[in-house]
């Protein structure tokens, strides 16, 4: 599944502008991910930070 | 609960303000959502802006701007170093703006406007009748709002969710997004003259580095590099690098982060009921980065389009085409253009780039436009550049 470290995140939403299934939601400070990801791991490698991961 | 009016924007950047302002003096009911607490922050943004087109716009506000440059400086893989002056720059340098005092002050004359803001109000879909788009649902605090509108302008920035919701496939290619990290940096290094831009691929494959100065030894240090070429966390660990090697002793004030759309021109950024502006509608210069004025630019269309269409009342696609005709016509041609650069530019070894910029270095370019400067390019490395022949003549 995909997984987002709030930790790392910086919640800039660029994730959400690149996910082909929009399964994600840049909400103010922290990223919902939705039923509809696909766990393609796109949105990972543009991560600026990297608080992206797909676990398995 | 729910609420109605004409023209319903969602988000407060500045073509979202700007869309609402022209809409409301227009003499529109318009409802302004921005799904954050505060408009204008945090910053996802490096800040530059040319003055000449601001200025046809709005007038700039004295605390909006952190400071003026005298032009641009741009760096060869090698250290070799060309200067642009500021009126030939080009659009992205000029004024370095303070983005949350901006973007504050443009939601401000919306609201003078007429235009009714919303903050922690956040669109989660379209409200639809019989298949059409006829305003959005809201989270507002917390709690659900519907808000009925015939217009919906979608200036939801990066995330670009109102488009992809009407239709509209803005999910961008890997290739087609940069993915960045600034620092809000004070060091004595800083240049406060100048807006410099680091080329190379080990520093930022595929885009730049930057540093805009905001005033006394305080600059915003930041790159950008292609998606394509990213990886978990790259952007931050190659600013990290490039911080070591030019600002070892830099403090860093601010972190910034975000994915600046580099696409080109999209197919349609209008649909029934439905018009997209800024980088919702991927408008930000693709060799560039820059999107401030286009979304600006595209905002006021929008709104003026909004308001013929609601007196027409045609709100279809078809009602709505003066505005794609004309964001293509003011702004999608140089955004076209710069596409076929940043796909030319993003293939460049760094023998490449020292060659380009080292061909410049016994030329009087201070004085040329970027059309200019091409044109020379051109002359003194037509090998190197024959595929963007079309473009520079």
């Amino acid at each position: 599944m995909l997984t987002v470290n709030r930790y790392k995140c910086c919640y800039c939403g660029a994730c959400v502008g690149v996910c082909p299934t929009c399964a994600l939601e840049l909400v103010e400070t922290f990223i919902e991910v939705s039923a509809d990801c696909k766990e393609c791991g796109i949105c990972t490698k543009i991560c600026p930070v990297g608080a992206l991961e797909v676990k398995a | 609960m729910s609420m109605k009016c004409d023209v319903v924007v969602v988000g407060a950047g500045p073509g979202g303000s700007m869309a609402a302002k022209a809409a409301a003096q227009a003499g529109l009911r318009v409802a302004l959502l921005e799904k954050r607490q505060e408009v204008g922050d945090p910053v996802r943004c490096a800040e530059g802006v040319g003055k000449r087109v601001l200025s046809q716009m709005v007038k700039p506000e004295p605390e909006w701007i952190a400071a003026e440059v005298k032009g641009a400086r741009i760096y060869a893989p090698d250290g070799t170093s060309i200067v642009m002056s500021e009126d030939k720059g080009g659009a992205e340098v000029g004024y370095v703006l303070e983005r949350k005092v901006f973007d504050r002050g443009l939601a401000m004359e919306a609201a003078r406007a007429g235009a009714h803001v919303m903050v922690k109000t956040r669109a989660i879909g379209l409200l639809k009748k019989d298949g059409a788009p006829c305003g959005v649902s809201a989270m507002r605090i917390g709690e659900p709002l519907e808000i009925e509108a015939p217009i919906v302008i979608g200036a939801d920035g990066v995330e670009s969710k109102v488009g992809r919701w009407a239709g509209i496939d803005t999910t961008l290619k890997l290739k087609d997004i940069e993915t960045c990290a600034q620092f809000l940096v004070t060091d004595t290094r800083v240049d406060d003259q100048y807006c410099e831009f680091f080329l190379g691929n080990s520093i930022a494959p595929g885009g730049y580095v930057w540093s805009f100065p905001k005033g006394e030894k305080l600059a915003n240090v930041g790159l950008g590099i292609l998606g394509s070429r990213s990886k978990p966390g790259e952007a931050t660990r190659l600013l990290g690098e490039f911080m070591r090697s030019h600002f070892p002793n830099g403090k860093v004030l601010e972190m910034v982060v975000g994915g600046d759309p580099c696409a080109g021109p999209i197919e349609s950024a209008t649909a029934d009921g439905v018009m997209l502006v800024g980088d919702a509608a991927r408008q930000t210069d693709p060799l560039t980065g820059g999107g401030i004025l286009t979304a600006m630019q595209a905002g006021m269309i929008a709104g003026e389009v909004a308001a013929k269409a609601i007196s027409s009342g045609d709100v279809s696609r078809e009602g709505l085409k003066e505005y794609e005709d004309r964001w293509r016509s003011d702004i999608g041609k140089g955004l076209a253009r710069s596409y076929e650069f940043k796909e030319f530019f993003v293939k460049l070894t760094d023998e490449d780039l020292n060659q380009l910029i080292g061909s410049l270095k016994r030329e009087d370019i201070a004085k040329m436009d970027l059309r200019g400067m091409l044109r020379v390019l051109f002359r003194l490395n037509p090998r190197l550049l024959w595929e963007l022949r079309h473009l520079v003549v």
